[in-house]
């Protein structure tokens, strides 16, 4: 399936103006050209494999020169991602890979910037830094690996994990409410939301290539299995048998309508909260990613398969506003074409100053 | 001279003077600060030498009238150089009685009390604690008190201003009474007025009422003091015979905003700061912001890690990455400064230190983060620290952190402090070519067959190659995991791990051949004591050896601009004197350093009390070590 955005469809070299003054690449690359000869080392059968794969099979067709992408974690085992990819990297500290991406893509225009974390490491001990990047709507893409666990330090409960669970610092079960990411993020106002799953590589792929054409902050919630400390929690969007009757695609311009059968769809209820009704009701909601006002987007996101046998995934959310960096350098730009470039002695000596002879 | 003699006479004496201090008191919102600010100004117009002393509360307006919301700028300017801003007042204005009740016990006896009589009513007195009116139950018999109702007359002189009465209400009218006394001030003490009536004019241009007003106050100031009998004397301060050349004002935080700017020109690198507001750091992320045209990009952040994590984002990609802060926000910043140790990236980390621990004393001085810089990370994670010791060398202490920052691929720390910060000095202006040019060599070819190692060193500077993303054929991971020495990929192995320790030590131990010697001034050669200090207590510690040497006796001085790595001749000097004595605005944190170094039985003297130390009380405690 196609996820179209910004009235174009996916497929050839994505394009938006702020990845137009990224040097294109010089010729057609391949995958191979983006793996690393780092020998990755996450569990076997760890989701993060599967996401890999598809980002190194999306990277060619970004169509960037490779030299000018830059992958940059916090900590975790989402973390390690940048080692495997044959781009500029860096692993930093926990939760503070938006701030230092922050840096890097306002200073960088010609850069195309991408964070990869985790839900520890981004909702938890980095929430701060995730919020303000998206309201700011720096020009960074942020990959979120949500298996809800801590992998890495070995099976604690995360800011998304069910209440109730059972791990090893809360073996009477978790007392906090879970996070939902596109609800945190779209209340923030992040001008791009969506969500995938990690073993989906087309719709991942859609997903990927719809943030890369994002003029902004996107935000990628990557529903990701730890089959080691929380294996299966996303089985149900998984199997082949149920997926399509608990998995909402999300299309804009499109009614929302999901079903084996296509059957079911989303109708705004009395309270006007969303609810599942069916395909033929009045009222069948149509989806609009590029809503400037997020009400609509936001009631999408409280669908989860717990309260309401039905999980979205998609882009939520696409909204083309000035992003921070483009901001930032034309008021640079500006400075510059009203005062010219700054001299540095007449600077220093100021207005007020007196001679001694 | 009596009144009456004085009446007939009309004729007033003008007393030279060599040296001056006065301080402006009143307020938070009463402008003694700006009024301090312009007395300046026109002091350095005139020619002397100065240097300056703000003393204000944490709160932008604390309770309006009491002591603790009092503000007080402090000036000292002479005809010869001088090196503090003074230990105690020669006058005293005094714009309320909370202003008298917090500063009169530093006013020595005999000294010119100048007071606005019209704010002494029974509420103010109340709020500044006073249960009788200290101007007549003898508090103040010691001074030469001039009791003046200026208030009322700012808003005489401003209703009979043309083009200003009515144009503005009386509250405008009175808030222009600090210019009144700085007019009266400037009649005192001879100073030039065309510059402040200019200032005022400019300042206001988008009220031209207010500017009016204002400069109406203070020619009735001015004309007050002329016609007043309260003055028998008036004072003259000759010029300063100073250095030939083109000076300005300058407080550190500008100085040091300043000197940023010049390192991405010395360095051709774009500067990016990364900072989050606090006391006494904010006026430089401030002036920054300012400087666009130089390609100067500032980012207020969310918090202070995002501010260096910023930064150090902006150095990976080729920036000269700054962040800016005080002692707290060090404290935050800190995991970010170890990964730059372990990232082997350029990056500047601005400390302008304050009272601690915790929020402490957030507009006072102090020098109580050198251990906090020296080692608050985790690891063995080694930062070069720079200290400036005047107002004016924060812009040579900016040049000096970003050149050994990018020249060894390393954080640098600056320490600065409140004092320095926010006191000011005239400044010899430097000359384009006499700042170092700074070399930057980014790497943008393979350095290992056709591989880039960004960790094969430089054999002679230990630094490792900088590579910046966009450079074809280079693409490279780093990060906060140990790196195998060379290759740079992750390694766990216990040898290789131990050699990037020592190797990451090594690196910035050697910076110690590429900085100057510590200099002594023992002119006499025969001194037995030497005092070592850092930072912003140059200037007490110097005025209290000449004080000491005017007495015959022989002290050695020695002042530290380099804290880490030391000068490599520093334990040879400490070693070579009987007794070393450590002045430090802390408990002692140079003194143990130079302790378990050098094997040195330093003495110290220490405070904490959020002020610089005074010139005479040093002096006594160095007589008594030499004496000892």
């Amino acid at each position: 399936m196609t996820v179209t955005t910004n009235g174009k469809v996916g497929g050839g070299r994505v394009t938006n103006r702020l990845l137009d003054l990224v040097p294109a690449a010089p010729g057609p690359q391949s995958r191979k050209d983006f793996a690393s000869d780092q020998e990755v080392r996450w569990c076997p059968g760890c989701g993060d494999y599967a996401i890999l794969s598809t980002v190194q099979g999306f990277l060619p067709e970004l169509g960037v020169a490779r030299e000018n992408i830059v992958f940059i974690s916090g900590i975790g085992c989402s973390s390690r991602f940048p080692y495997y990819l044959q781009t500029y990297g860096m692993h930093s500290i926990h939760g503070r890979a938006p701030a230092i991406a922050t840096g890097l893509a306002t200073s960088r225009p010609d850069l195309s910037v991408w964070v990869i974390t985790g839900d520890g490491d981004s909702l938890s001990i980095g929430g701060n830094h995730l919020l303000h990047a998206l309201r700011r709507n720096v020009n960074i893409k942020i990959l979120m690996f949500n298996n809800r666990i801590y992998g890495l330090t070995k099976g604690q409960y995360s800011p998304t994990s069910e209440i109730g669970k059972i791990t090893k610092s809360t073996p009477h079960g978790s007392l906090d409410r879970p996070y939902n990411p596109t609800s945190l993020t779209l209340g923030a106002e992040a001008t791009f939301v969506a969500r995938s799953v990690d073993s989906d590589r087309q719709h991942l792929t859609s997903v990927l290539r719809a943030a890369a054409e994002h003029p902004g902050a996107a935000f990628v919630e990557i529903f990701q299995n730890c089959n080691i400390f929380n294996d299966g929690a996303f089985d149900t969007m998984k199997d082949r048998d149920t997926r399509d009757d608990v998995t909402l695609r999300l299309q804009h311009g499109q009614p929302l309508a999901f079903g084996a059968d296509g059957s079911k769809a989303i109708r705004r209820g009395a309270d006007g909260s969303l609810e599942v009704g069916a395909a033929g009701d009045a009222g069948v909601l149509v989806h609009d990613a590029h809503a400037v006002d997020p009400s609509q987007q936001f009631a999408l996101s409280r669908l989860t398969g717990d309260t309401h046998g039905v999980t979205p995934i998609g882009v939520f959310r696409d909204v083309d506003v000035p992003s921070y960096d483009e901001e930032l350098n034309a008021q640079i730009d500006r400075a510059k074409q009203r005062q010219g470039d700054g001299n540095l002695m007449s600077l220093v000596a100021g207005k007020e100053t007196w001679t001694i002879s | 001279m009596s009144e009456q003699v004085r009446e007939q006479a009309r004729e007033r004496e003008t007393r030279r003077l060599d040296r001056v201090v006065v301080r402006f008191a009143g307020d938070s919102g009463d402008g003694m600060q700006l009024t301090g600010e312009q007395f300046t100004s026109e002091t350095a117009t005139f020619g002397n030498d100065l240097s300056t002393l703000p003393d204000f509360p944490a709160e932008i307006r604390a309770p309006a009238g009491s002591p603790a919301g009092v503000s007080g700028f402090q000036l000292h300017f002479s005809d010869h150089d001088i090196l503090t801003p003074g230990d105690a007042p020669d006058v005293l204005v005094a714009m309320n009685p909370a202003a008298l009740k917090a500063y009169l016990k530093d006013l020595p006896p005999g000294a010119d009390l100048i007071v606005n009589t019209d704010a002494f009513t029974g509420g103010n007195l109340k709020k500044a604690g006073y249960t009788a009116d200290p101007l007549t139950d003898g508090t103040v018999d010691k001074f030469r008190v001039h009791k003046v109702p200026l208030t009322s007359m700012t808003i005489n002189a401003v209703n009979a201003a043309d083009g200003v009465a009515g144009a503005v209400n009386k509250k405008e009218a009175e808030r222009a009474k600090n210019m009144f006394a700085l007019g009266l001030m400037s009649w005192l003490y001879h100073r030039p007025t065309t510059g402040t009536e200019e200032f005022l004019r400019q300042k206001f241009a988008k009220r031209p009422e207010i500017a009016e007003a204002n400069v109406a106050a203070f020619r009735a100031g001015f004309n007050y003091g002329e016609t007043t009998e309260s003055f028998s004397v008036t004072y003259e301060v000759a010029p300063a015979r100073m250095k030939a050349g083109t000076y300005r004002r300058i407080s550190g935080n500008l100085a040091l905003s300043y000197g940023l700017v010049a390192a991405g020109e010395l360095t051709g690198l774009p500067v990016f700061l990364g900072s989050y507001p606090i006391t006494p750091a904010s006026d430089i992320l401030h002036e920054l912001s300012k400087h666009k045209q130089f390609g100067v990009r500032t980012f207020q952040a969310e918090d202070e890690i995002a501010g260096i994590g910023a930064a150090l984002g902006a150095s990976f990609g080729g920036s000269l990455g700054v962040t800016t802060t005080s002692g707290p926000g060090v404290a935050l910043k800190s995991e970010t400064i170890g990964l730059a140790v372990s990232l082997e990236l350029p990056l500047v980390i601005v400390d302008i230190q304050r009272g601690g621990p915790s929020t402490g004393l957030p507009t006072k001085t102090e020098q109580s983060d050198l251990m906090q810089a020296m080692f608050g990370r985790n690891g063995e994670a080694p930062v070069p620290i720079i200290a400036p010791r005047s107002p004016s060398d924060c812009f040579d202490a900016a040049i000096e952190a970003a050149r050994i920052a990018t020249k060894y691929r390393t954080p640098v720390f600056i320490l600065s402090d409140g004092y320095l910060a926010n006191g000011s000095e005239p400044w010899l202006l430097p000359t384009r070519d006499q700042l170092p040019e700074i070399p930057i060599q980014l790497t943008t070819e393979p350095n290992h067959d056709d591989d880039f190692w960004p960790y094969l060193r430089d054999p002679q500077t230990l630094a490792r190659p900088w590579a910046v993303p966009g450079t074809k054929g280079l693409e490279h991971r780093i990060g906060g995991l140990e790196k195998a020495d060379g290759s740079g990929t992750i390694s766990y192995d216990a040898n290789n791990h131990d050699q990037m320790v020592r190797l990451r030590q090594a690196k910035i131990d050697g910076i110690a051949a590429d900085i100057p010697p510590l200099e002594v001034d023992d002119a006499s050669g025969s001194a037995r004591v030497l005092v070592l200090g850092w930072g912003s207590t140059y200037g007490p510690i110097a005025a209290a050896v000449r004080r000491v040497r005017a007495k015959g006796l022989q002290v050695a001085q020695a002042h530290l601009r380099h804290l880490n790595p030391f000068p490599a001749n520093t334990g040879e000097v400490l070693r070579s004197y009987d007794r070393v004595l450590v002045p430090e605005m802390n408990l002692g944190q140079l003194r143990t350093l130079v302790r378990a170094e050098f094997l040195v039985d330093a003495i110290g003297y220490n405070q904490v009390r959020g002020l610089p130390f005074k010139a005479a009380e040093l002096a006594g405690v160095l007589e008594d070590v030499i004496n000892q």
